[in-house]
């Protein structure tokens, strides 16, 4: 496991996770996102949750079709992670945590 | 056609109890009698460029602006920005219909590149955006152009169809009628083989090319629970959007005119039983290169406009500019019709398009300018542009339609010199009413123009040929001269005539110098019988006067010999007497 934890140091993460209600995919993305981040990211990530179901509008704006939809905001570029997060190391290599091999 | 034709197809559809939503692409409604099925699903599919996202905006502008039902588009292809510029040139205001809240339009971006799939996940997102959507604007109209392109941004396949096998449920459950387009597929029709979620209405697009001429072709593939044609049916695409052609057959139910019109030229009606041709009748005029046909045409397009008939002329060979001019050199002079409307040329090559995009294009036309008259010069030059089949079903269906309308529609055919003459290039003889043959008449180094006709429904008509002289003052017909020496035309049967004058001068006088000659010799017959009488009659007063004289000598002889018996004293002179008688 080679992260890049030397060149990102400072970097700040922003990070947005779109679910639609209490769904246990939902539920489900929203503990593996905190695991991911905690042991990566630990102190400098922010994490924003819109429940799209209570401001549909969003997902037109922001062009989400699956649920759940995690978007990196920061650092940019802008990356976009479908799923639960269940495969960590396909989440890893989404959010550029981790080179694809 | 449109609107107007949509009302009764639609009680129609109505009666079948199917209710229906009416596209308002002409044409369409009437092949599905009455439009899609109303709160389902229909999948358009057809390859790249068939025209299926037109298809898709056409059904959802029209239905908004024609038939006050709202719609959602949902675009998977295409911006707003970029619908919105398609649709411009159709006459809708896209961006102005959104304002309304008529139309409300979602471009859905899918990007595999941009995505990660990392575990479970569905397409809630998509519910949601179209809920929305539908609920803002309160649609009654759902498209979803091109659904396949989900298939390109998500990894998933098992997921994607549950997910879509959801939506199509969903969407019927909120009662909308949507159109739902596909990517043709090999071997299925959609290559994600849509179709096995949409089980209420297919319709498939074609666009194909044979020969460099392309052709679009429209086939309801299925229609649960409705009647429908399976024929395909050809349409064009133009600046008024999708117009197919529908190829139903019109039956023969259609009503007939006994109303006679001209044909334009006198004697030609006088030997259509005086009167010209039939309203509503299909004629025919076929001959050779160069035997007159366009002139004929060209006639009967005149006196319909000189009745203040609308006339629809369609020139497959010659520019109007150069009809224009050829007729006025003949004193057919179009253009003062064309100038007020009266008339209308429309010419095209025949290799633009295919059969079918012709005939489609035919009758867009004729139903825009809704022409009493309609000319097609020449309808062999349009056989080129598909197979000789394809050709005959299509110019059928063509004339059936125009027959429909009561339209008189007079068509010309070029035959080849070396086929039988009695012979279309595109066997439509038999939906022909009237039939006027021209031919040449090569004699004498010398070529002639024959007209005869051939047939003519339901009126006495000559079975003569005439010669057809155009001349400077418009088409002359003449007796040809048909006798034993063969029918003689031009300058052949002018010498002829001549000779004829010549011999019957000739006969005249041998009549009266034999006239004479039985005078005189009834003459001398009668001198001879004067004679002959007076000869007889001398003989005869020759022979009373000797039998006088025998009398008169017999009786001197017996006064004689009785003197004599007296004087010999002689007795019983009686018995004398008696012995003798």
């Amino acid at each position: 496991m080679s992260t890049r934890k030397s060149e990102g140091q400072e970097e700040k993460w922003e990070l947005r996770l779109y679910t639609a209600g209490q769904t246990p995919k939902s539920l489900a993305a929203v503990k593996n996102l905190r695991k991911v981040c905690e042991e990566h990211l630990a102190g400098r990530y922010e994490i924003e949750i819109v429940d799209l179901l209570k401001n549909p509008r969003l997902a037109k704006d922001h062009q989400i079709v699956a649920i759940p939809t995690l978007v990196r905001k920061l650092p940019v570029p802008i990356r976009k992670i479908i799923g639960d997060l269940s495969d960590t190391e396909r989440a890893l290599v989404g959010l550029q945590l981790k080179q694809l091999r | 056609m449109g609107k107007p034709e949509a009302l009764p197809t639609r009680t129609k559809a109505q009666r079948n109890g199917l209710p229906k939503a009416p596209t308002g692409i002409k044409g369409l409604d009437e092949i599905t009698l009455g439009g899609l099925p109303r709160g389902r699903p229909t999948l358009v599919c057809g390859g790249p460029g068939c025209g299926k996202t037109l298809f898709g905006l056409e059904f959802l502008l029209r239905g908004a602006r024609d038939f006050g039902e709202p719609g959602v588009f949902m675009a998977f292809e295409e911006t707003q920005q970029d619908l919105s510029q398609n649709v411009r040139s159709l006459g809708f205001d896209l961006d102005r219909m959104i304002a309304e809240n008529r139309i409300s339009v979602d471009y859905v971006h899918v990007d595999r590149s941009e995505i990660e799939e990392t575990g479970e996940y569905d397409l809630e997102g998509l519910f949601l955006r179209l809920g929305l959507a539908i609920d803002t604007v309160g649609a009654k109209r759902v498209v979803l152009d091109t659904l396949e392109s989900l298939f390109s941004g998500f990894t998933n396949e098992a997921l994607l169809r549950s997910e879509l096998r959801r939506l199509f449920r969903w969407l019927k459950e909120k009662g909308v009628t949507a159109v739902i387009t596909g990517e043709r597929g090999e071997g299925q029709l959609t290559r994600q083989g849509l179709e096995e979620y949409v089980s209420d209405c297919v319709i498939l697009l074609d666009h194909r090319v044979r020969e460099q001429v392309s052709t679009r072709r429209l086939r309801v593939v299925k229609y649960r629970g409705s009647t429908h044609g399976t024929n395909e049916h050809p349409f064009l695409i133009d600046e008024n959007g999708i117009h197919v052609l529908p190829l139903t057959s019109l039956g023969l139910d259609h009503s007939v005119s006994t109303e006679r019109i001209s044909s334009g030229i006198p004697r030609l009606d006088s030997m259509l039983g005086g009167e010209g041709y039939y309203r509503g009748s299909s004629i025919l005029i076929s001959g050779t290169a160069g035997t007159g046909k366009t002139s004929i045409a060209a006639s009967f397009a005149d006196a319909g406009c000189r009745r203040g008939e609308r006339c629809l002329y369609f020139a497959f060979e010659e520019s109007p500019q150069q009809i224009l001019r050829n007729m006025r050199s003949i004193g057919v002079d179009l253009n003062p019709w064309l100038k007020r409307g009266l008339l209308r040329l429309h010419a095209s090559r025949p290799t633009l398009h295919g059969i079918e995009m012709h005939l489609a294009l035919i009758h867009k036309i004729v139903n825009d300018f809704d022409p009493q008259v309609v000319v097609i010069d020449p309808i062999s030059n349009l056989a080129t542009a598909g197979t000789e089949s394809e050709a005959e079903s299509m110019m059928l269906r063509l004339i059936d339609h125009l027959k429909a309308r009561q339209v008189t529609a007079l068509f010309t055919n070029l035959t080849a010199g070396g086929d039988a003459w009695e012979h279309t290039d595109i066997g439509v003889s038999s939906l022909i009413d009237t039939w006027i043959l021209l031919r040449d008449i090569e004699l004498a180094g010398e070529r002639n123009r024959g007209l005869y006709v051939l047939k003519s429904r339901g009126m006495k008509h000559s079975n003569q040929i005439r010669e057809f002289l155009i001349t400077a003052e418009g088409i002359r017909l003449e007796d040809v001269y048909a006798g034993p020496e063969g029918v003689l035309t031009g300058s052949m049967r002018a010498a002829q005539e001549d000779r004829e004058r010549a011999a019957a001068l000739a006969r005249a006088q041998e009549t009266e110098r034999k006239q004479r000659d039985l005078a005189r010799r009834r003459a001398a017959l009668e001198a001879q019988i004067a004679a002959l009488r007076a000869e007889f009659q001398e003989v005869e007063d020759e022979t009373k006067i000797l039998a006088e004289e025998n009398r008169a000598s017999e009786q001197q002889l017996e006064a004689s010999r009785s003197a004599a018996a007296m004087r010999r004293g002689a007795d019983k002179p009686a018995l004398i007497k008696g012995k003798r008688k």
